[in-house]
């Protein structure tokens, strides 16, 4: 087993109003940045997994947000590439 | 009829859902510890409001993997009423005993006042002593009451008449202004396709004395005290 980092980004789904990311480029429109189309604010998350491989580890982590990290109803998530990290058990 | 009142770590709506089925109409009302595996044989159980595990991740989201979910999810499954209210509601959603989910206030603003909402169901075990059209003054206190599901949930509950009570004006008209949280048609409470489960953001159990300003919340207790009548 080797300790793999899995960083989640989890973000509005289409459709669903984001009224902080409207906020967010409200402001940054007021201070200048005028080519900003459209701000969607959401949530990263790192984690750490023990895993046999990153396939696993990815595995796991994609089993993780459809349980709990991520609401389908509201929210899509985009797993990133696993990193080895130093201390994983084996 | 002996009401349960789930105590999640975070809820502070349980000891006033309890006031409402004990003091208000005289039933006995017990505590349930959401680690516990049991429901202490009550006929009714309430999802209280409250900020369960500091909402964290989600409104709801930790909370409803809670030990006792598991079995407020099999009394729903039975058919036995859940009355899910603010944080409750919320846990219900992401439990999935009601569709849909609870998004942050369109304001970006946490709500605390006394609103009114329209009575749009009449005939659930929750709403059968109101009549429709009714205009209920009922609190608020919620930063993330913004009622979302997929347009065909939405046409779902609207075709079925499960939408249970929604946002509107003192008149009773309905409009953007009065929608205090942006949810879609101004919804404010819905009722699952069986019927035995309501789930609303405003709190009934805050409006059961007039010394608190409002004794409109009363109709749900009631309804379900009574039952549907035949």
């Amino acid at each position: 087993m080797q300790l793999y980092r899995v960083p989640v980004q989890i973000i509005p789904r289409p459709g669903i109003l984001d009224p902080q990311g409207a906020a967010v480029a409200g402001a940054l429109r007021s201070l200048g940045f005028n080519t900003i189309a459209d701000i969607r604010v959401g949530r990263f998350i790192t984690v750490d997994v023990n895993a046999a491989s990153a396939a696993d580890a990815t595995s796991a982590v994609r089993s993780m947000c459809e349980k709990l990290l991520a609401n389908p109803v509201i929210e899509d998530f985009v797993l990133e590439e696993p990193t080895l990290q130093q201390g994983g058990q084996s | 009829m002996k009401f349960g009142v789930v105590t999640f770590p975070g809820s502070n709506g349980d000891y006033d859902a309890c006031h409402a089925a004990a003091d208000a109409i005289g039933q006995e009302c017990v505590y349930l510890w959401h680690k516990d595996h049991d429901l202490k044989g009550c006929d009714v159980i309430v999802l209280p409001g409250g900020f369960s595990y500091g909402d964290y991740l989600r409104p709801g989201a930790i909370a409803r993997f809670s030990p006792i979910m598991n079995e407020v999810v099999a009394h729903a499954k039975r058919g036995a009423p859940v009355l899910a209210i603010c944080n409750g509601f919320q846990v219900a959603c992401e439990a999935g005993l009601l569709p849909g989910a609870l998004l942050r206030n369109a304001s970006l603003r946490f709500v605390s006042r006394l609103v009114t909402m329209r009575v749009e169901n009449d005939s659930s075990m929750f709403t059968h002593e109101y009549y429709k059209g009714q205009i209920l003054s009922v609190p608020v206190a919620h930063g993330d009451g913004r009622y979302t599901a997929d347009p065909d949930v939405v046409a779902r509950l609207e075709g079925e008449g499960r939408v249970a009570f929604r946002y509107s004006s003192t008149g009773g008209d309905i409009s953007d202004e009065d929608n205090i949280n942006g949810s879609v048609n101004g919804i404010a409470g819905i009722i699952n396709a069986a019927g035995n489960v309501l789930g609303m953001m405003p709190h009934p159990e805050r409006a059961v004395d007039p010394v608190i300003g409002s004794t409109d919340g009363l109709g749900v207790f009631h309804s379900l005290l009574d039952g549907v009548p035949a």
